[in-house]
């Protein structure tokens, strides 16, 4: 399969007077048509700002995009001008956000913002796009399109304002979504159905999905291929299936481990200690270090970030003899 | 307490209240902090300087008629020989008077109308608001006026006809942040000890609602000296040979062409006042609220 | 709709009552009347003037003689201005009035607005501390000394414009400039911080996400939001504007209604002060009308109730 958007070496750091902070450092990522990836991480792990960046929407100054290439469609993303990269958004590459009570604009209709893509990228008519804009909102599920189409944000619950996002996003028919925590905010009943939405989707319109989120159960359900990010940097990428089987790095154990539905009954829930690091005061060595639990702690690297290695086809992990068994051999 | 008894307090990070912060956020903004030392300069200088001037307020030199500022009048004369300097001076007192008295008649109502609705809540809030919804949309300058003319122009009364209109804003502002905290864990707590009502809203509401209530309250006291200055350039105000600075400003006006520091001076102190305690408010605004903070 | 509009008039229709009621025990409270002026008219003359406006009746009585003829728009003639009707008085005037203040709202509107909306834009440039640092100055320097400072250099230093008067078609510049830039001062600050506040929201991150070009996400996304406090200003703007032109008036001469609302009361007109006084009020309770409903068509999540 071909890649649709190979990123490499993505470098992204944020001025502030408190000093840089490097909050994506070194990441490399790879979505094939149709496929599914996920990127898993705590909150400030760099997973967001790695999407964000690709489509030029975080706040520069202070961030700064200080290296690194993503290709998608035979340009790099990274090179292109505000002008070039506004025809990208929400006409190829799509987002939805984790908020949807925030996210969408209360002072404009529904309809209004809804066809608002197919009006810039498609120059469509206001009827034409009308009309698209009340299939759109039947294809999501959302009963008495027409007249949906006239009210505002306010009169939308939580989950049906999400379901407009992903109306909107999905409108302009993208070659990728990028999903950053879309269920997170939502009440867990809605939640399966809005990743059902997204799975169902998908497979009807062949896009390919980034799904961003701190839910390893999430990812379990609708990823072909997961990245762990930590502390800015990938720590473990690999087919959903073999990440699952079998965890190579300390980190994804203990995310995994943290999975509320995986624990024992009875037991107290397990949760990784700490908090973590500053990302302005980053140890040169393994960033994971202070929070491991595992008893090979003592090995883990000081003097030097631990380097990427290909551990089996596709399988690639951040190689630190602490966190990893048998690592750096 | 008892937390103290258990952690050595030397253990514990040293935690700053959130006065202590504002107070270091507030520190930080020079431009307020030069306002600030500004400010108490002219209100030092309004209320001592007078003692130190050997001219009296109503002292005349026909003779002498206006000059210009010079060694003698630092500030000049008027066209009756009245030296300048020492009537800025005592005008000043005048407008810092009204200012702040007027601005006290406004917060005691303020506050009080405020918290009542905030806290009663229901229909008694909707028609209290309501009653200031209407207020607000009368021409207020129009019964200051009719109050001022009507009480026969005594200090007092200028004092209250003016507050009396300025509380309306500072309501709102009480309002809301009682509604906001009524709703609190605390306050049903205080309820349930069965505290009266009135101990409760100004024991445990009124503390919490009071960086609003600071800020705007640093921002009427310039509003309300330009409203008595206004009055007293229509020749409501102040009345002679008493002089505030509105009323310098109104005498300066009127012969500008000849005697232009006449006007310039008092007019600079007044606008610099004005300027300073905005700078005031915006900085404590800046301080006290961190959501509205820059950057 | 209709049902808010109606509402709202029958209780401006109260707030008239009430203001008519203030309005008229209070002038009345002031010491003098409309007769003690400068010559001391002969007792027999004055008699007869009482007499003629009906002022040798009990107080209570005159109360309800004036309140059925305002209820009836009848606003009296003038006492002062012997017999000249107050509504008379009042077209003549008011329109003086009215173009110095929808041109002072105009500039105010014109220069607040772009200069809110650019600071904000360019937070925390040098544009944006030169903006609002005039926009302080503004709000810190009062009507009588600007307009006395814009009067120097226009009228006398430059000889372009007019000191003072109402004579030619230019008279109205400086007037509205005095008071649109004091306001324009106030809308500008208003504006950024609107701005600002909705620059920040997530919905404008997702109309970025959509490839909303940067011009557009102002005008389409933020400034329909980031005009609301604006417009929940205009109704004290507008109040503020009609009660400051007493200043203005007195300062460029003009013939405006404000003049007469001032004379009036030193003069102890009693009916051209109600007169006066209830017109400002009908006046103000329109406009926030109209604000009110401008706030509504703006923000959806307000309803007219």
């Amino acid at each position: 399969m071909s890649a649709i958007l190979e990123v490499t070496d993505l470098q992204v750091s944020f001025h502030t007077r408190h000093g840089v902070v490097k909050a994506v450092d070194g990441v490399s990522l790879r979505v094939e048509a149709g496929q599914t990836v996920g990127i898993v991480g705590e909150s400030g792990s760099g997973k967001s700002v790695t999407c964000y960046s690709l489509l030029g929407l975080i706040p520069q100054p202070p961030g700064r995009i200080e290296g690194g290439r993503a290709m998608f469609g035979g340009q790099n993303l990274l090179g292109l001008s505000e002008a070039e990269l506004q025809k990208v958004r929400g006409s190829r590459i799509s987002m939805i956000f984790q908020d949807p009570m925030t996210s969408l604009n209360p002072y404009l209709k529904i309809g209004t913002q809804l066809v608002e893509p197919l009006r810039l990228h498609q120059g469509l008519s206001k009827a034409a796009a009308w009309a698209r804009g009340i299939e759109a909102l039947r294809e999501v599920g959302i009963a008495e399109p027409t007249s949906r189409m006239d009210q505002y944000p306010h009169e939308f619950s939580g989950g049906m304002r999400q379901r407009v996002m992903i109306a909107m996003a999905l409108i302009t028919r993208p070659e990728l979504l990028i999903a950053d925590e879309p269920t997170t905010a939502l009440d867990v009943t809605i939640q399966q159905q809005v990743l059902d939405l997204i799975k169902d989707l998908q497979k009807r319109l062949g896009i390919a999905v980034i799904f961003i989120t701190h839910d390893l159960a999430v990812v379990h359900e609708v990823c072909d291929v997961v990245n762990v990010m930590y502390a800015g940097r990938l720590v473990e990428s690999a087919k959903a299936e073999a990440l699952f089987a079998q965890p190579r790095h300390a980190y994804t154990r203990a995310l995994m481990r943290s999975i509320p539905a995986l624990q024992d009954r009875g037991q107290a829930l397990y949760t990784i200690p700490g908090l973590p690091p500053d990302l302005s005061l980053l140890p040169s060595g393994c960033a994971f270090r202070a929070r491991q639990t595992e008893d090979r702690q003592g090995l883990c690297l000081t003097d030097r970030p631990p380097p990427l290695r290909e551990v089996a086809p596709q399988h690639w992990i951040q190689d630190c003899p602490g966190c990893v068994e048998g690592g750096l051999s | 307490m008892s937390a103290s008894s258990l952690t050595p307090l030397a253990a514990l990070p040293r935690g700053r209240s959130l006065r202590q912060d504002a107070w270091a956020r507030l520190r930080k903004n020079r431009l307020a902090m030069v306002c600030g030392v500004v400010l108490a300069g002219v209100v030092l200088l309004c209320y001592g300087g007078p003692l130190f001037c050997s001219y009296r307020i109503e002292a005349q030199n026909l003779d002498m008629g206006a000059t210009p500022p010079s060694a003698q009048h630092w500030f000049g004369t008027d066209e009756a020989g009245r030296d300048l300097l020492v009537r800025v001076l005592t005008g000043g007192q005048v407008s810092l008077n009204v200012g702040a008295l007027a601005t006290l008649v406004s917060l005691i109502i303020g506050v009080a109308y405020g918290a009542t609705a905030g806290y009663l809540g229901g229909r008694v809030d909707s028609v209290m608001m309501r009653v200031v919804d209407v207020l607000y949309s009368l021409p207020f300058m129009v019964f200051v006026i009719l109050l001022t003319v009507a009480f026969g122009r005594s200090m007092m009364l200028l004092y209250l006809a003016i507050g009396a209109v300025e509380w309306l804003t500072m309501a709102r502002i009480v309002r809301a942040g009682v509604q906001a905290q009524a709703r609190q864990e605390f306050v049903e707590a205080a309820r349930s000890l069965g505290l009266s009502d009135a101990r409760i809203i100004f024991r445990h509401i009124v503390p919490n609602v009071l960086g609003p209530v600071i800020v705007y309250t640093t921002l009427t006291v310039p509003a309300v000296m330009l409203l008595e200055a206004a009055l007293s350039f229509l020749g409501l105000g102040v009345q002679p040979p008493q002089s505030s600075w509105g009323s310098l400003i109104d005498q300066g006006a009127k012969s500008m062409e000849t005697y232009p520091w006449l006007l310039a001076i008092p007019a600079a102190f007044f606008s610099l006042t004005l300027f300073c305690f905005n700078f005031v408010g915006d900085g404590l605004r800046d301080a006290i609220d961190v959501k509205s903070s820059k950057d | 709709m209709l049902r808010f509009i109606l509402r709202r008039l029958f209780q401006s229709l109260l707030v008239l009552g009430v203001v008519f009621t203030a309005t008229f025990f209070l002038i009345r409270l002031k010491p003098g009347d409309p007769f003690s002026g400068e010559k001391a008219m002969p007792a027999s003359v004055r008699a007869q003037m009482e007499k003629r406006y009906g002022l040798d009746l009990p107080v209570w009585k005159q109360y309800f003689v004036h309140a059925a003829a305002f209820a009836r728009g009848d606003l009296l003639p003038s006492l002062r201005y012997e017999g000249v009707p107050n509504a008379k008085i009042i077209a003549d005037s008011f329109p003086v009035s009215l173009v110095i203040g929808l041109s002072a709202l105009t500039i105010a509107i014109g220069v607040g607005l772009p200069a809110g909306i650019v600071a904000a834009l360019r937070k925390n440039t040098w544009l944006d501390y030169s903006a609002m640092s005039l926009a302080m100055l503004g709000i810190c320097l009062p009507t009588f000394v600007m307009g006395p400072v814009l009067q120097w250099i226009f009228g006398l230093k430059l000889g372009w414009l007019n000191v003072a008067g109402w004579f030619e078609r230019s008279d109205w510049i400086l007037p509205s400039a005095t008071m649109g830039l004091i306001y324009a001062a106030y809308i500008a600050r208003l504006t950024r911080g609107g701005m600002l506040e909705v620059l920040n929201q997530d919905f404008i991150r997702t109309a970025r996400a959509k490839g909303v070009p940067g011009r557009q996400i102002v005008m389409g996304h933020a400034l329909r939001g980031g005009l609301l406090p604006v417009v929940a200003f205009l109704g004290p703007a507008f109040a503020g504007i009609t009660t400051g032109s007493f200043i203005i008036e007195k300062i460029f001469q003009l013939p405006g209604l404000g003049q007469h609302f001032v004379g009036s009361v030193f003069n102890s007109d009693y009916t051209l002060v109600q007169a006066t006084t209830v017109f400002y009020a009908a006046l103000l309770v329109l406009i926030n009308l109209g604000t009110d409903i401008l706030q509504a068509w703006l923000n959806p999540r307000v309803r007219l109730t």
